[in-house]
């Protein structure tokens, strides 16, 4: 009797993470509905702010200066919820338990949607930016400064979507991990993205003023427009890193943990 | 006979169930291994246990050599599974599933192309081969998940429920496919639900029934356990109206000719007695149900 021997090795290097990120911006490209989505919500919320709001807060007509690294976290946001969602439907899906049976890093598959959801992110950022550049958004920030604030966005999508596609494995359904996904949507409300923190209940303000999305949002403003910068940046990539590495190891455990309970 | 999958004493409880009970499996190399059960048998545990997606709460396992749980990276490189459901990627094309598969197997990105192309050709599916997988039909779908698990070729490949779902004739292809693999020399677990597909296509069959092997062997070994032939008593219009187990001896015989006559619908007219070899169906209920045929013949004079 002949008996094969032939075995599949451990991959090298990044094989599997750039396969399955090749095969996350596949699944997000063929999905021009929800790739539309990603990119009009947060267009239209910009457009909402500026003129339904923003003479209400700000006469001066200035409103879109202040709002516009708010509505870019509130767009990550609602990038990083989707993401849970494709997580938990992927897990769903028959061919999750061929790759969990094959010698692969367990957070490979997680670091393929996180990436493709960066990617559809930095797009909807860019679009954000320009839409907003049409309607009076005027940064003063150099080329340095536009560079430092490519680096905090892609920080930031990276922390949050990381989380959220760990919440997404945690989540016991798809609809289950689209609930979660609200907390991203409210969160920036209660911080300094769409009014200054002082204008706050005290209660809240201690609130607004110790989560990660205020730090982010005053590093983000302190770049493009000037306003004073003090420890934010520390802060605000401290934050970050803490959320990627937490959210990383959790959810490589979870897509271990979660094997054969679909 | 070197063994390809061994099996000790697994034990599995979810909650308050206990779903396997102390399985014992052994496994030859290059054979097709068909386990059988109803829903709910333990089927599917025991694969997850196999291919190293659960650990069994007692007892121990070795596929291809390795130990499920302590040496569950050396098992994965040498195994493949096919799930329940088809393990593809409904939104890549065909081709684009069986290149990932590659990549991910170790392969270089030419060397996935040029197996990918030949896997798709040797399966039938060099036409759908770019058209994405969410327009398959369910045959094409499960050829596909088949062909995914053979793009390196593993010594040992898991098929949960492999044909469940399809039409004859997509089923009979895939058996031919699943055929030439332990020809090529390749073990093949499979669990299935179909009599029949055990009958044809495994070298070996067992029999899952609460959580332990009830019975193990050849379809023929099998079948020649349960002695003589069937006596059935069918109606007019052919129906099956009562069968009856019967060890083939004139005496057993007599006896089941005596029990038929206690049936009421045994005198109308035009209702005829046949003898027929057992089938794997009677061994199973036999095995299944502990109480042999007779249980199934009252229910079908119940409902009547």
């Amino acid at each position: 009797m002949t008996t094969l021997t032939a075995t599949r090795p451990r991959l090298r290097g990044f094989t599997a993470e750039s396969t399955f990120i090749t095969r996350s911006l596949i699944h997000s490209i063929r999905d021009v509905e929800a790739l539309l989505m990603a990119v009009v919500l947060p267009v239209m919320l910009m457009l909402m702010f500026t003129f339904i709001f923003g003479n209400a807060i700000d006469p001066s007509g200035g409103y879109v200066d202040y709002v516009v690294p708010g509505i870019i976290l509130l767009c990550a946001g609602f990038g990083a919820a989707s993401t849970a969602v494709a997580v938990s439907r992927d897990m769903t899906t028959g061919i999750i338990d061929r790759f969990r049976t094959m010698p692969l890093r367990s957070g490979a598959v997680l670091t393929g949607h996180v990436v493709a959801s960066l990617a559809r992110n930095l797009l909807a950022t860019a679009v954000v930016v320009a839409a907003a550049l049409l309607v009076g958004f005027r940064p003063s920030a150099s080329f340095v400064e536009w560079v430092a604030v490519f680096g905090v966005i892609t920080l930031y999508i990276l922390a949050i979507t990381y989380l959220f596609s760990a919440i997404g494995l945690a989540a016991s359904s798809p609809d289950a991990a689209s609930g979660y996904g609200f907390i991203l949507l409210f969160l920036p409300y209660v911080s300094s993205a769409f009014v200054p923190v002082d204008t706050m209940p005290e209660w809240l303000q201690w609130i607004a003023e110790n989560q990660p999305i205020t730090p982010v949002i005053e590093t983000i403003r302190s770049l493009l427009l000037g306003t004073p910068m003090g420890d934010s940046a520390w802060w605000a990539v401290g934050w970050c890193v803490v959320i990627i590495i937490v959210a990383a190891v959790w959810g490589a455990w979870l897509f271990r943990r979660k094997a054969g309970r679909r | 006979m070197d063994l390809a999958i061994h099996a000790i004493g697994l034990r599995k409880r979810f909650g308050r169930t206990d779903v396997l009970d102390g399985l014992d499996l052994a496994v030859g190399a290059g054979v097709v291994f068909a386990l059988l059960g109803p829903n709910g048998a333990g089927k599917t545990t025991t694969i997850n246990i196999l291919t190293t997606l659960v650990k069994p709460d007692e007892g121990s396992a070795r596929v291809a050599g390795f130990d499920v749980v302590a040496e569950a990276d050396e098992v994965t490189q040498r195994i493949a599974l096919t799930g329940q459901s088809a393990a593809v990627d409904e939104v890549l094309t065909g081709t684009e599933n069986l290149v990932m598969l590659g990549r991910l197997s170790g392969l270089s990105r030419r060397d996935a192309s040029t197996r990918a192309a030949e896997l798709a050709e040797r399966f039938g599916l060099s036409d759908a081969a770019n058209r994405r997988v969410s327009t398959y039909s369910g045959g094409m779908r499960r050829r596909l998940d088949l062909a995914l698990s053979l793009v390196v070729d593993v010594p040992v490949i898991f098929l949960d429920e492999p044909t469940t779902g399809l039409d004859t004739r997509s089923r009979q292809e895939l058996w031919r496919l699943i055929r030439s693999l332990a020809d090529a020399g390749t073990t093949v677990f499979l669990t299935t639900q179909y009599l029949e597909e055990a009958d044809r296509l495994a070298d070996r069959i067992a029999v899952l029934d609460g959580g332990r092997i009830a019975a193990e062997g050849t379809a023929d070994e099998l079948k020649a356990r349960i002695g003589g032939d069937v006596v059935e008593l069918r109606g007019r219009d052919g129906e099956l109206l009562r069968e009856l187990p019967s060890d083939g001896s004139v005496h057993g015989l007599r006896a089941a000719m005596d029990e038929l006559d206690r049936t009421p619908a045994a005198a109308t007219e035009g209702v005829k007695v046949t003898i027929r070899r057992p089938s794997l169906d009677d061994v199973f209920l036999a095995i299944t149900a502990g109480g042999g045929t007779s249980d199934r013949s009252r229910d079908l004079i119940e409902t009547k």
